[in-house]
């Protein structure tokens, strides 16, 4: 197969970890608007029978051995799509956070091949998305240093619910892509390996386990973030990908 | 240096490079990962043999106790061998995760539903092939 050439459209991924819950039901709200389109459940190694729940509601399933955290998750869903032959891709969160309906607006923005990533933001929208005094700051914090590194205004760069094209497919499967939260670094080092990005507005129902997912304390999740960004914005030159 | 305090240090040096190469031998221990400890023991028989070597070693860096020189290695070594260990745990962490990823895939084409496209998906060679974070 060449893999220069690909041959099927989209796909949908939603990387899961124990959401036997909603997972069923999303998958068939997808495929009920998007009878065409094939969902891709990435399982990371669920012990609620999330995988079992997810390939009843009509999704193609991946299941890790073991959890291996968020971003390996959609690193592999990105691996299966560019290996077998999409041309785009677009995942969002298992949770029933992101509504399945807007997937047709990234679908319309990736056809108009304006831009290689988009990021669904819950801050360009006409919805006021309620926020912790802390997450506010922090998000406020990330959106800010974001913005400034690309020099490209950036809102809502937590977003789980995102779009991309093959170029964008390759430089998340090729190189670095965070094992976990991968959030603000990945716009980052995106934009350094010369992707193009846009925020699309979204609307996004605040959901429990919302913040469970992303595990960890916040304390690790700020260092993190600023540690990745910073190398992020360092390593790039030659790290950039000629496509 | 009294000859007792000698005694027991050339006895260590010697004990610890026979541990060292003996768990090599009987391939508990990776070659590349035993080079440091083999060499730890030599420096330390090395020393022990010619405690003169210290003290010069000691005078040269304006430290006062040969004691210190000792300490003061022993530190070093021990943080840069824990920042090898680091890198290497990570490093390992990748290729982990990237088998198991790769698992995962390949595990999906056996399902009748996946098949053909995960016939192709094995078939193929990713340009996300290799190990990289």
């Amino acid at each position: 197969m060449n893999l220069s050439q690909p041959d099927k459209e989209i796909l949908i991924l939603i990387p899961v970890y124990n959401e036997a819950a909603s997972i069923r039901g999303l998958v068939g709200e997808i495929r009920e608007l998007h009878p065409e389109i094939p969902v891709l459940v990435v399982d990371d190694g669920s012990v609620d029978g999330s995988a079992a729940a997810a390939r009843a509601g009509g999704a193609r399933v991946v299941r890790h051995p073991f959890n291996l955290g968020d971003g390996a998750a959609r690193q592999t869903g990105f691996l299966y799509a560019l290996r077998a032959g999409y041309r785009f891709l677009v995942h969002l969160d298992g949770d029933r956070q992101h509504a399945p309906a807007e997937i047709a607006r990234f679908i319309d923005f990736l056809r108009r091949d304006e831009a290689d990533l988009l990021v669904g933001s819950r801050f360009l929208g006409s919805c006021a998305y309620p926020l912790s005094p802390g997450r506010k700051i922090g998000m406020q914090l990330f959106s800010l240093i974001c913005s400034l590194v690309i020099r490209q205004r950036i809102t809502d760069p937590t977003s789980g619910f995102r779009g991309m094209n093959r170029r964008a497919l390759k430089v998340f499967t090729g190189g670095y892509y965070p094992q976990h939260f991968p959030d603000a670094d990945v716009i980052i080092s995106a934009h350094f390996r010369g992707l193009r990005i846009r925020e699309i507005p979204i609307n996004v129902t605040p959901s429990r386990s919302a913040n469970l997912h992303r595990g960890g304390t916040i304390v690790y999740y700020i260092y993190k973030m600023l540690l990745s960004t910073f190398v992020s914005s360092l390593r790039l030159k030659r790290d950039r990908i000629e496509f | 240096m009294p000859f007792t305090q000698k005694l027991l240090a050339t006895a260590m040096a010697v004990g610890l490079l026979i541990f060292i190469i003996e768990t090599v031998r009987r391939r508990k221990l990776r070659e590349e990962y035993a080079w440091l400890w083999v060499l730890v023991g030599i420096i330390v028989l090395v020393l022990a043999l010619w405690p003169a070597l210290l003290k010069r070693i000691t005078d040269l860096l304006g430290i006062e106790l040969p004691v210190n020189t000792v300490f003061f290695f022993g530190l070093m070594f021990i943080v840069f061998i824990n920042l090898h260990f680091s890198v290497k745990i990570s490093l390992l962490t990748n290729q982990v995760k990237r088998l198991a990823q790769e698992l995962a895939i390949k595990e999906s084409r056996s399902r009748p539903a996946d098949g053909e496209e995960g016939q192709r998906i094995q078939d193929s060679q990713g340009p996300g092939d290799g190990c990289a974070g």
